[in-house]
């Protein structure tokens, strides 16, 4: 019984985990912006969602309506005044990637610095649909359901986008290759700053469904983020399918943890899954090797 | 040749998902001796290189040097055996000056020579490429055919039992051209044994003992330069119907 | 030769007289000192493996915390000389496997392991005080003087630059300038470059554990989240990227001028601090990515180009 209600536990979270690191896998992966205040995302969304309920009785739901298209305002502008000169001034792929993680790293500290201004370091929850439902004896909460069906509305959502349009079809080209993209009339500069636009607006809605079932505080992006960049190396840079696999693993292996050892050592046992992954394969549990 | 040769392929293999692209290739080269590896675009002959020097891992196969495996090592192990490399494009170490390129061979391969006793060496080897002087400019003050010089040097530097050039005389004029060719066979008189990935045809016939010819992954002829250009496959290979 | 021995000579002079500095300075002052040679030990350690391989380390406090908390719970118990070495022990072991877990892959895999390992050991140190000793947070009762604290700062700086100069002259510092330039080219020279890496991580984090090992005595009160802030990781980032991160000495320009304006900041804005310094960071990655040293090398070459005929 306690392995059913762990596992269905650990299925929402891994959803989650899956959802808000596509986004990641969409900026390092197509805009080769290495994000390390992506975390920062999903707490100022949460709190945004929190805000619209508290304050203005508007539930989740519908603030995803208004969260979302905001978060994609804010990341493309993001991208187009603080990542352009960047992605300009440098010559090499690993050069934008040492200047995006510096500048992001500032970011960083930015973000969470204005958010503990406005809400302090306390953590923060709210009671949304917090009623229990019974599932084939299991019991858990609703809004944990909800959020899982919304990560796998968005994430086929994305799928489906990335696979059978136009410009989904010119967002994996630039992931291939952004110079043989530009030579066959795509425009990268643009893909790249929708994409990273995008992948913000997906680590929004990560945090607008994490926070109707857990609580926040302002200190914690720095998880998420981790989180997230695991989650992609695990899965393979680019690989939709490695990503939703490589979050269910860890969103499985963090809640056993904390159901059976401690909750204080579910990082460790994330970051025991990055050293296993790194030693034995760093390209990915679906990629292939370089050498 | 098989028991007295310096380098000793047999059967070595790579893949790159669904394409092999080195299959099965066996050949030796001899102590002193220069062999051409040759043949169309695309039709391993980096790929070789890349295996031999630990570049690639490859899939199956053996590699000895002198009577020892090599394959599988590290890049850096095999260079510490003795095979130095120049690379196709050419990549001088640009924040480094032509006299620490130089050094830092000498330094790490087989020889190990460091500091003050290092500094007679790192001038006679620029000096035998032909950039004696040029020990403190960075290498992107050198013209094209200097940099491919400054390479060789530094190749030189790792005191090496064998060398791999890849298409090092690529890209020169005529005049370049010839002088790269007497530095070549320089490096031959002093018993330099030498692999060399090449397309100039002049250099081919002028440097190379023997060579091997390589289409689609696999060996398709070897011997003397005139036997081999003459062999029926080879024509059909450069000229022929599919891969021209 | 020469031009060494001069070096040398003129740091062995400022080194003897910083070390009057405690007789001469009020309390506030040689607080101050404390903190300037602090974040130069931990800046210039942190030059000495991210400067040649250009390889971001965001683990500073890591290691820094691991010294500060290993004096927390050994301080009183050990003589210090012991308490010292064993603090370096840890912070060696550390850095070992996270530089043979990291390095042999493309710098990336080592930004992120090192981004997240600090709130790793914070987390994993608060769960076993938690649950296996029940003392969570530690006073620090050791029988050691500001004054002292400034010597044993200051021997440690003269050692870092001391060892930082060595290994640009020895065959490690050649090979790190080899890596950083072009890595595929270093394995063909036959350097071995993950050897090199891990070598010299664990060596800067040495200096980074040292550093933090004797700084513990100036807190009488330490917890995870003391020892283990991240800020401090990030402000030694900001320090040697601002000096300029290619020079030895490069990290000391930025220390100096940062120290000061950090310690006004704090007092002045403490709500604000994070902020104001995210946007000082991130000014300086756009506007001078080579540091004050890179411009004043780019100001002196101009001169050079135009005094030339």
């Amino acid at each position: 019984m306690i392995l059913l209600e762990a596992t269905l536990a650990g299925l929402v979270l891994g959803g989650m985990y899956a959802l808000v690191a596509l986004g990641l896998n969409l900026q390092y992966g197509v805009a080769r912006i290495m994000n390390l205040a992506y975390g920062e995302g999903v707490i100022v969304a949460a709190f945004a969602a929190w805000w619209l309920y508290t304050a203005g009785g508007i539930n989740p739901i519908f603030g995803l309506a208004l969260i979302l298209p905001a978060a994609f305002a804010v990341n493309w502008l993001i991208y187009r005044l603080a990542l352009t000169p960047l992605v300009r001034r440098a010559k090499l792929r690993e050069q934008l990637e040492v200047d995006s993680i510096l500048a992001t790293f500032g970011l960083l500290f930015v973000v969470q610095g204005l958010m503990l201004v406005a809400f302090g370091g306390a953590y923060y929850s709210y009671g949304f649909l917090s009623v229990p439902v019974v599932i084939a004896d299991v019991t858990i909460a609703a809004n944990r359901l909800l959020a899982l069906g919304f990560a796998l509305v968005l994430g086929l959502a994305l799928y489906l986008a990335l696979t059978r349009t136009r410009i989904g079809t010119a967002v994996r080209a630039v992931a291939v290759d952004p110079v043989a993209a530009g030579l066959v009339a795509i425009d990268v500069r643009q893909v790249a700053a929708a994409s990273f636009a995008l992948g913000g607006a997906l680590v929004a809605a990560g945090g607008v469904l994490v926070s109707m079932f857990l609580t926040f505080n302002a200190n914690i992006g720095v998880v998420f983020t981790m989180k997230a960049l695991i989650v992609v190396i695990m899965g393979g840079v680019g690989n939709l399918l490695g990503c939703l696999v490589a979050g269910l693993i860890l969103g499985l292996t963090e809640t056993f943890v904390a159901t059976w050892v401690d909750p204080g050592l579910t990082l460790a046992a994330t970051y025991a899954i990055f050293l296993a992954i790194l030693l034995v394969r760093p390209q990915g549990l679906f990629g292939r090797a370089a050498r | 040749m098989s028991g007295a040769a310096l380098l000793q392929v047999d059967g070595l293999t790579r893949r790159f998902g669904g394409l092999v692209a080195v299959d099965g290739v066996s050949f030796a080269v001899g102590e002193g001796e220069i062999l051409g590896l040759l043949g169309p675009n695309g039709s391993g002959k980096t790929t070789v290189l890349n295996l031999i020097s630990g570049a690639l891992r490859h899939d199956a196969g053996q590699v000895a040097l002198a009577g020892e495996a090599i394959h599988g090592l590290p890049p850096h192990r095999v260079a510490r055996r003795g095979i130095a490399r120049t690379f196709q494009l050419v990549r001088p170490l640009g924040s480094l000056t032509c006299r620490e390129n130089v050094a830092a061979a000498l330094a790490f391969g087989r020889r190990r020579v460091f500091g003050t006793g290092a500094a007679a060496e790192i001038e006679a080897l620029l000096d035998r490429v032909g950039l004696g002087g040029r020990g403190d400019a960075l290498p992107e003050a050198l013209t094209y055919i200097d940099q491919k010089r400054l390479e060789l040097a530094r190749a030189l530097a790792l005191g090496p039992r064998l060398l791999l050039l890849d298409e090092w005389l690529a890209g020169l004029n005529p005049t370049e051209l010839r002088q790269g060719i007497e530095l070549v066979a320089a490096l031959r008189a002093q018993g330099m044994a030498i692999l060399m990935v090449e397309h100039v045809m002049d250099a081919i016939r002028s440097l190379c003992d023997r060579c091997v010819v390589m289409n689609a992954g696999r060996v398709i002829a070897q011997g003397t330069v005139e036997a081999a250009l003459a062999d029926p496959e080879v024509v059909r290979a450069y000229l022929g119907d599919d891969d021209a | 030769m020469r031009r060494g021995a001069v070096i040398v000579a003129i740091a062995a002079l400022a080194l003897g007289l910083l070390a009057f500095v405690p007789w001469i300075a009020d309390g506030y002052q040689l607080s101050l000192a404390i903190g300037i040679l602090n974040y130069a030990v931990l800046a210039t350690a942190w030059t000495l493996f991210s400067g040649p391989t250009r390889y971001v380390s965001l683990a500073t406090v890591a290691f820094f915390g691991i010294g500060a908390y290993t004096v927390a719970v050994l301080g009183e118990v050990l003589a210090w000389p012991v308490v010292l070495l064993i603090a370096l022990g840890t912070g060696s072991v550390v850095a070992l496997v996270v530089g043979f877990a990291t390095l042999r892959l493309s710098g990336v895999y080592f930004v992120i392991f090192t981004f997240g390992l600090a709130e790793l050991i914070r987390q994993v140190v608060t769960w076993f005080e938690v649950n296996v000793t029940r003392t969570l947070g530690r006073y620090v009762f050791v029988d050691i003087s500001q004054e002292q604290i400034y010597w044993q700062l200051l021997g440690l700086t003269a050692l870092v630059f001391g060892a930082g100069y060595a290994i640009r002259r020895s065959r490690l510092g050649l090979a790190l300038r080899v890596i950083g330039d072009d890595e595929v080219v270093a394995r063909h020279l036959g350097i071995g470059t993950t050897a090199a890496k891990v070598a010299l991580f664990t060596f800067s984090a040495g200096f980074m554990t040292l550093c933090g090992a004797i700084m513990a005595p100036r807190w009488t009160y330490i917890d995870p989240a003391i020892a283990f802030n991240p800020v401090v990781s990030f402000q030694v980032l900001i320090m040697a990227l601002l000096g300029g991160a290619h020079r030895l000495y490069g990290p000391l320009l930025g220390v100096i001028p940062l120290t000061l304006l950090f310690e006004f900041l704090l007092a002045r804005f403490p709500n604000h601090f994070s902020i104001l310094i995210g946007l000082a960071f991130m000014a300086i990655v756009y506007a001078i990515p080579r540091g004050i040293t890179g411009l004043v090398e780019q100001a002196s070459a101009r001169l050079r180009r135009g005094a030339a005929p």
